[in-house]
């Protein structure tokens, strides 16, 4: 059985699958429930000052895809609207019942010293593991120049993290917003105020949909709509991404990651390890599924890395980012060709198609009476992979790397005016 | 065959035959045929367009309905064959479109093409309305005999096309097997009558019910008075097994019972009797026999005289039979049918065996298999007669056309199952649009017939 545990700016969890800061944690109710089921720790729902928050009716907005439910979720929840004493006393009572579990709390007050020195002795007091600047909640929040809006600003994170080292001895993790041109500027000011860990990415300004009969943006709250935070399956791609830019930049080196952004499965946990992330955290998919999908992240990822030989999450961690590499390093003599299994193919035409209208032609519609058969061109074939991708057949349609004759980046290319003037940025 | 003979009407409670004979395929949700809907990959050169005879363009109807645009749906099956509604229900669709369904090679479940393009076409007839537009009226006049699905889909097109439609049939209501020789459980609620209805908001239909040819009109009559006659006659005649016995009491047509049944609203007027024998191997023999059950009968044993891959019913249909309580034997041939008192009490056959050649090869042994009553499905047949000296010929017993549907009168056309080719309903409608698209060509090129 691979080793699981996890620690992440000191703070330990029996595995690496958190509940990230949401409704899921926002009470201790919810949070027994979790950790029953499995849940290795909790980010807590974003506490504030006194007097809470106030939230709305409707507050989510989904992305339906093909049948598929939730494939992309928005929301337009605030912070906790609960008040501070209360969330503190179940954070306390969390806490002492489950000391082998990860309990931190995610934290957003007004940007001005005062207030985060007069909240974070009392968190502290709490017995809780750790804190989790909340520096990305795009909506709502940012307006009253918080979450985002100081996300967004690095001389305020950077301001932010240090006060909040001064003032607490608890680890310190800052969530970064993904509402931003470049991760690493952000995360690099975190990383200068004295931040423990990061965590990415929160959720991506959005407007998941125009409801057409209400003429308004989903969720609908009386007739009108606003802008939200977007997440779920849909935001993976965007988070590896920025997961990987700031893991494998060298002034980030040896901050440990919470990865976050669309983690659904085993597989996807398995993704952001090898992308950098030392634990991870999980929202939509417990949001639509219920606490036990944890189960089946926990045992899948034990499964694959057993049957991968990594004994534990540091063997794993960071094993695809000396791959991660920018475009210029790519070797440009590499070729694959599309090979399709004929005894697989089911004859739908859609690799045809796809090359046809959208491509490179390179795949042959052959008629011989009711007999169909695509064929890959293979003179034709710059190996996309379009065609793989469409095929609805598991490996029926297989790119096969050619010979390669040496290596050739664009750096070093005959067609590249700028050759030899160029570094990684490019 | 010391039987007593009992048939009877009223042998299930109204509540239990009113269930019997109601939709045996309820219609899929409209969840369920979203989520159907979405199954289908919209496969380019798609091989379930080319397996239906009225090519319906299907993978751009169920991306239709997946999208949720299911006036476009219904509009794009319709536009081929306006008749989907009932095609959607009868259909043999495990030997055509979804029998080519590339799915079936993939995960062996084709995507339900039938249940989708019903959930299209029920929601235009829910909607109401014509999705068609009558072109301006021509003036031109065409009579159509037969009003079954080739009949009544030449019509309509030829609507379309601003021509005026004189529709002939020698029953008292149009829609031909719809109305009268398809399982009562295949088209519930009088679908056969509200989708005539639906067809006919195109205008310029006028319906002449009891109208028969050779009686009441005649081909040269017609012609006299339209610039094109179409025969859509269909089969007017059943085979006859030619069977020792086959005029006793008992012993019926399969189709005049399925044409029974049709008519009674309630089925508890229409006699059964307990044990029955239908001998045939199609879709009536099946349609019969499994009616016969769901009326109530205990015993019904269908014998066919060859093997189950011979059978003209699908595989599909021997199974609903079979999961119908109805006994299936096959390589047996009827010898003759056994009586007492003017009834019959059985029906004696000779058991054979597939022989080299495929055909059946009859070894002597015979056995009887008791009954009261005796379906007759032996086979449908193309009544030539009231075609006599109207000029039109005939091939192979049915009605000779060339490649356009034209008979070997000039202005007269002929589809559906009075002309060579498969008895589909699907088929017929195909032979109908194609002869109105024929006909529209043919008059448009010529000037209008002077009358007499």
């Amino acid at each position: 059985m691979a080793d699981l545990r996890t620690t992440l700016a000191g703070i330990r969890s029996p595995n690496p699958f958190w509940l990230a800061s949401a409704p899921p944690t926002d009470k201790e109710y919810n949070v027994r429930r979790a950790f029953e089921a499995g849940w290795g720790g909790v980010v807590w729902k974003t506490l504030g000052e006194d007097p809470p928050v106030v939230n709305v009716s409707s507050r989510y907005g989904a992305v339906n895809y093909n049948g598929t439910r939730m494939a992309g979720l928005n929301n337009i929840e605030l912070i906790s609207d609960r008040p501070l004493a209360t969330n503190l006393a179940e954070i306390r009572s969390v806490k002492r019942d489950y000391p082998d579990r990860a309990v931190v709390v995610s934290l957003m007050v007004p940007c001005q010293e005062e207030s985060w020195k007069a909240i974070l002795p009392l968190v502290e007091d709490t017995g809780a593991d750790g804190i989790e600047l909340n520096f990305g909640c795009p909506h709502g929040m940012s307006e009253r120049n918080m979450g985002s809006a100081v996300g967004q600003v690095p001389e305020y994170v950077e301001m932010v993290t240090r006060w909040c080292k001064q003032y607490t001895r608890m680890p310190v993790i800052v969530k970064l917003t993904p509402n931003i041109t470049n991760i690493l500027v952000p995360a690099r000011a975190a990383r200068r105020g004295g931040a423990d860990a990061v965590s990415l990415i929160n959720t991506i300004q959005s407007i998941v949909g125009v409801d057409l009969d209400a003429m308004a943006p989903m969720p609908v709250v009386g007739g009108l709509g606003t802008h939200g935070g977007y997440c779920g399956p849909a935001v993976k791609p965007i988070a590896l991404r920025m997961l990987g830019d700031v893991a494998r930049d060298p002034e980030m080196a040896g901050l440990p990651i919470s990865g976050i952004g669309g983690i659904s499965s085993w597989r996807d946990a398995a993704e952001f390890l090898a992308m950098g992330a030392t634990g991870l955290q999980v929202c939509t998919a417990a949001m639509h599924y219920g606490f036990k999908i944890v189960e089946d992240m926990i045992d899948g990822l034990s499964n694959w890395m057993d049957e991968k030989g990594y004994a534990s999450l540091d063997a794993l961690r960071g094993q695809a980012l000396p791959r991660y590499v920018h475009w210029n390093q790519l070797n440009l003599k590499f070729k694959t060709i599309a090979r399709i299994d004929q005894d697989a193919c089911i004859k739908c035409g859609l690799c045809h198609i796809a090359c046809e209208d959208t491509s490179h032609q390179a795949i042959a519609k052959i008629r011989a009476g009711d007999e169909r058969r695509y064929e890959v061109i293979d003179e034709e074939c710059v190996g996309c992979n379009l065609c793989a991708h469409v095929c609805p057949v598991d490996d029926c349609i297989t790119m096969t790397p050619q010979p390669v004759d040496g290596m050739q980046t664009w750096t070093e290319h005959p067609n590249n005016p700028m050759r030899g003037q160029l570094t990684n940025a490019g | 065959m010391d039987q007593t003979p009992d048939i009877a009407a009223t042998r299930l409670p109204g509540d239990v035959l009113a269930r019997n004979f109601a939709d045996a395929h309820p219609p899929l949700t409209a969840n369920q045929a979203i989520i159907e809907a979405e199954r289908c990959y919209f496969c380019h050169d798609a091989p379930c367009i080319e397996a239906c005879p009225t090519g319906i363009d299907i993978p751009s109807f169920i991306h239709k309905i997946a999208s949720g645009n299911l006036r476009g749906s219904a509009r794009t099956i319709l536009e081929s064959n306006i008749l989907g509604g009932s095609c959607a229900r009868v259909c043999p669709t495990e030997i055509l479109c979804e029998g080519k369904c590339v799915r079936n090679t993939q995960d062996a479940r084709p995507i339900q093409i039938g249940a989708l393009q019903r959930h299209a076409t029920d929601w235009q007839m829910a909607h109401g309305g014509q999705p068609f537009a009558r072109a301006a009226a021509t003036g031109r006049r065409v009579a159509v005999v037969g009003a079954g699905p080739a009949g009544l889909a030449c019509a309509h097109r030829l609507a379309m096309h601003g021509h005026d439609v004189d529709v002939y049939d020698a029953r008292p209501k149009a829609g031909g097997l719809n109305e009268y020789g398809v399982a009562a459980y295949k088209l519930a609620d009088d679908f056969a009558q509200r989708e005539i209805d639906f067809l006919l908001e195109i205008g310029g239909i006028v319906l002449h019910p009891d109208h028969c040819l050779g009686r009441d009109i005649t081909v040269p009559s017609l012609r006299e008075d339209h610039d094109a006659v179409v025969l859509t006659l269909g089969h007017a005649g059943v085979r006859s097994p030619g069977l020792a016995g086959q005029d006793l009491a008992g012993v019926v047509s399969a189709v005049d019972f399925i044409a029974t049944l049709r008519a009674s609203p309630t089925k508890a007027d229409v006699p059964v009797g307990r044990r029955v024998v239908v001998i045939g191997g199609g879709n009536t023999a099946v349609d019969a026999a499994v009616q016969a059950r769901r009326l109530g009968a205990d015993e019904v044993t269908m014998v066919y005289r060859r093997g189950a891959d011979h059978m003209s019913a699908t595989t599909v249909e021997q199974e609903w039979a079979q999961t119908n309580g109805v006994t299936i034997r096959h390589w047996a041939a009827p010898t003759d049918i056994r009586g007492a008192d003017g009834s019959v009490t059985g029906v004696a056959f000779t058991q054979g065996a597939p022989g080299a050649d495929g055909r059946p090869v009859y070894d002597g042994l015979s056995f009887t298999v008791a009954a009261d009553m005796v379906l007759l499905a032996v086979g449908q047949v193309f009544v030539a007669d009231p075609l006599e000296g109207s000029g039109v010929s005939l091939a192979g017993g049915r009605i000779l056309v060339d490649g356009a549907g034209r008979t070997t009168v000039p202005g007269v056309y002929a589809g559906g199952d009075c002309t060579p080719g498969p008895d589909l309903t699907v088929s017929a409608v195909r032979d109908g649009r194609d002869i109105a698209e024929q006909i529209h060509a043919d008059l448009m090129s010529h000037p209008p017939l002077q009358k007499a």
